[in-house]
């Protein structure tokens, strides 16, 4: 059947038409997407039509390590499974994954990597290629949607056939473009439970650690051998092999936007890694004096393929300045580097000024960021460290009210190290789903030392940066602050509203003034969902 | 057939339901077809744009290279300038001439607007008022711009109509009929503006 999917529904699609049981993930873009479409699937199977194909596991988790892990135990006990994140979150489950590469699998296993070249919504751009090439495993690249929902069930066979997880990478323009996909009218059932065949491969104990490390190394060749002969790497000889492409993944796309046959370079297309070693040499051999690397990220390839050609060969791309060294591919960025001109284009307009993102208007976190940055100004060197989420935005005008952020739960802890530091106040700013994320064990570092910090949490009672899932700690960030160790008394909750201004003023007057660790939560809906909820509830 | 075009307008506007109208029809035609959509922190209020690529051949970039769109459709008259860039130089722009208010520091509208008409090929139409109108509310506005539209889409006028229909039809009759009329205003002003 014809569908019009996003490359993550295309990936969603064809996990599930592989027997997927289990879909585990933290939201993040450009991934998000990809678990929503299975929840979506799975609301209307059980609401719309009784189906006798069995439930597939699809909550979202607390954060990417638990979702890497749980992943592995559904794997472990030989259902198939898929784990999707943002390329950053690949650096929270990085234990989980490195040690699955380990144990190996038993049901299939696929971690999907979502990365953000250019850093549309992310801070970082690091390419999650590297991750793969960490933990020696197999690495997909699909280069459009299509490819993308073929390869989930190629993957999981791969996965199975091999014993180990396999990495999928996609880039931001393949997750969140949509075109045409064919999908099978014959869905994969899932697996039966069934368990490992030798249940001590997953106990990393150091003796079944090291052989199961050397079975890993010793794979390696075979998974080499697949790279080549499985198809999904293509190598054309072209009329004037002296110069020779080297595309992966979606870069294939922008070259083939403007190539012109007439060129006759030899052209190897990657979407599949480790790299295929045979092709590599095979494009050598046909006579090629000069490969463009075009690859969509990092200079993955760039470099790797130094190690496998001659040195009489040019190997051009990101770091010779024939591509841009950062930032994402463009049909433009293509064009110029395999020699064409540029099309004719019209001047930019001058009269065109910025239009920066901003947070809603009658969102709680403004309520929240006037208050505090009223009550900080209090003070002589107030420091407000911040988090990820939408309140990030209070960098900017009008509030510029934080003075820090870098990752899930920083804010917490570098708060902490601030205030050890001796810095008062400091003070940390961070949403509920991300201090359930990452925040949490950070706050009971601060118990344990009685840190003299605020942890304000800007409770909307969702993940909104993301477009409103399902917070893992909603309705019980006292009880867990409190479990953890925070004083009930210095456990406030306060409504962000203007006419809360005075009372939400006077609760972080008398936390900064308290000398210990204290946690204010200002708690309202998120005006996003808010929207949803009203209007659902009009309709029912 | 090949048609590149940049939607564009303020995270929150609307721009993709014009897409999946566009797209639906575009289907129907047995057409290839690629939408780069911008998700995450720019929805909230921030300049976003959608790269939608329709043909009658299989389509290689998600993305439109500067100087190969067809034609810019925005909800809002700067966001239209902010892809000029991209334009053909003998490309259209249709656009709303209604600016979108949530910074401190927009230019003058005048002077967007002139820079707007500076273009040969251009539409500059009120859709919230061609949406009153027509007696819809002032959210189908960008169905009045994707009326606006049709004439330079390379798609039948009736086709695009019968899109409408069926990515309304779940939201009953009575939804449906009233942004066929919003289509409608737009389409039959776009016609005199052409002209």
């Amino acid at each position: 059947m014809k569908h019009l999917l996003l490359g993550d529904e295309a990936i969603a699609q064809g996990a599930i038409d592989a027997g997927l049981s289990g879909v585990y993930a933290y939201p993040g873009t450009p991934s998000t997407e990809i678990t929503e479409y299975i929840q979506l699937v799975e609301s209307r199977k059980s609401k719309d039509r009784p189906t006798d194909s069995k439930p597939i596991h699809c909550r979202w988790a607390t954060n990417e390590k638990t979702a890497m892990e749980a992943a592995l135990g559904m794997s472990y006990m030989g259902k198939r499974a898929l784990v999707c994140m943002k390329h950053v979150g690949m650096n929270v489950c990085a234990d989980a994954f490195m040690n699955a590469a380990i144990t190996g699998v038993n049901g299939g296993l696929i971690v999907l990597a979502a990365d953000d070249p250019s850093m549309h919504s992310s801070q970082n751009e690091q390419d999650s290629r590297f991750y793969a090439k960490f933990a020696i495993i197999p690495c997909l690249e699909p280069s459009n949607q299509q490819e993308a929902y073929d390869m989930m069930a190629y993957g999981y066979e791969l996965s199975e056939q091999l014993k180990t997880p396999v990495l999928m990478r996609v880039t931001t323009r393949m997750a969140h473009s949509r075109a045409v996909v064919n999908t099978t009218d014959t869905p994969r059932a899932q697996n039966e439970m069934s368990m490992p065949q030798d249940a001590n491969h997953f106990i990393l104990l150091p003796a079944f650690a090291k052989r199961n490390y050397a079975e890993l190394v010793a794979a390696q060749p075979l998974f080499v051998a697949h790279s080549e002969q499985d198809g999904h790497n293509a190598y054309t000889r072209g009329a004037r092999p002296e110069k020779a492409i080297l595309t992966t993944g979606i870069a294939y796309n922008y070259l083939m936007e403007n190539y012109d046959p007439s060129m006759g370079c030899s052209i190897l297309r990657v979407t599949q890694y480790p790299l295929p070693e045979a092709l590599i040499a095979q494009m050598v051999k046909d006579g090629a004096k000069e490969v463009l690397v075009i690859e969509e990220g990092q200079p993955v390839v760039e470099e790797l393929i130094r190690g496998m050609v001659p040195s009489s060969v040019a190997v051009k791309g990101r770091l010779t300045g024939n591509l841009p060294r950062m930032g994402e591919l463009t049909p433009d960025s293509v064009r110029k580097a395999i020699g064409l001109e540029a099309l004719p284009v019209n001047e930019k307009e001058t009269i065109v000024v910025g239009r920066p993102p901003a947070l809603c208007q009658g969102c709680g976190h403004r309520d929240m960021y006037a208050a505090l940055n009223e009550v900080a100004r209090e003070y002589p060197n107030p420091r407000i460290f911040g988090d990820i989420g939408c309140y990030t935005l209070g960098a900017l005008s009008p509030f510029h009210a934080i003075h820090a952020c870098v990752e899930m739960g920083a804010s917490v802890t570098m708060a902490k190290g601030a205030a050890d530091a001796g810095q008062h106040p400091a003070i940390a700013v961070i949403g509920d789903s991300t201090f359930t994320h990452s925040g949490m064990t950070g706050l009971l570092d601060c118990v344990n030392a009685n840190a003299n910090v605020v942890v304000l949490i800007s409770d909307n009672l969702t993940t909104g940066m993301t477009g409103g899932q399902d917070s893992a700690g909603t309705g019980r960030l006292e009880q867990i602050c409190c479990g953890i160790g925070v004083a009930p008394e210095h456990v406030r909750v306060v409504v962000p509203l203007p006419k809360n201004m005075e009372e939400i003023k006077q609760v972080l007057r008398e936390e900064i003034d308290y000398n210990g660790t204290s946690v204010v939560i200002a708690r309202r809906e998120c005006i996003q969902t808010l929207k949803r909820h009203l209007k659902a509830a009009k309709r029912s | 057939m090949k048609k590149d075009i940049i939607l564009a307008g303020v995270g929150g506007q609307g721009i993709l339901s014009i897409a999946t109208v566009i797209g639906e029809a575009a289907l129907q035609e047995g057409l290839y077809l690629k939408q780069a959509e911008v998700h995450g922190m720019s929805q909230r209020g921030g300049d976003v744009q959608s790269n939608l690529r329709l043909s009658s051949e299989p389509i290689m970039s998600d993305l439109i290279p500067k100087g190969g769109a067809d034609l810019i459709i925005s909800l809002e008259p700067m966001e239209a300038l902010r892809y000029v860039e991209y334009l053909k130089p003998d490309g259209w722009i249709v656009t709303s001439c209604v600016p979108f208010l949530n910074i401190p520091n927009y230019p003058e509208l005048e002077q967007v607007l002139a820079r707007v008409r500076a273009y040969e090929h251009h539409v500059l139409l009120d859709v919230e008022a061609l949406a009153k109108g027509a007696g819809a509310p002032t959210q189908a506005a960008n169905m009045v711009l994707l009326g606006a539209a049709i004439p330079m889409l390379g798609i039948e006028h009736d086709k695009m109509i019968a899109g409408v229909a069926r990515v309304f039809a779940r939201k009953g009759e009575a939804v449906v009929e009233t942004n066929i009329k919003a289509v409608e205003a737009g389409f039959n002003s776009s016609v005199k503006c052409k002209v």
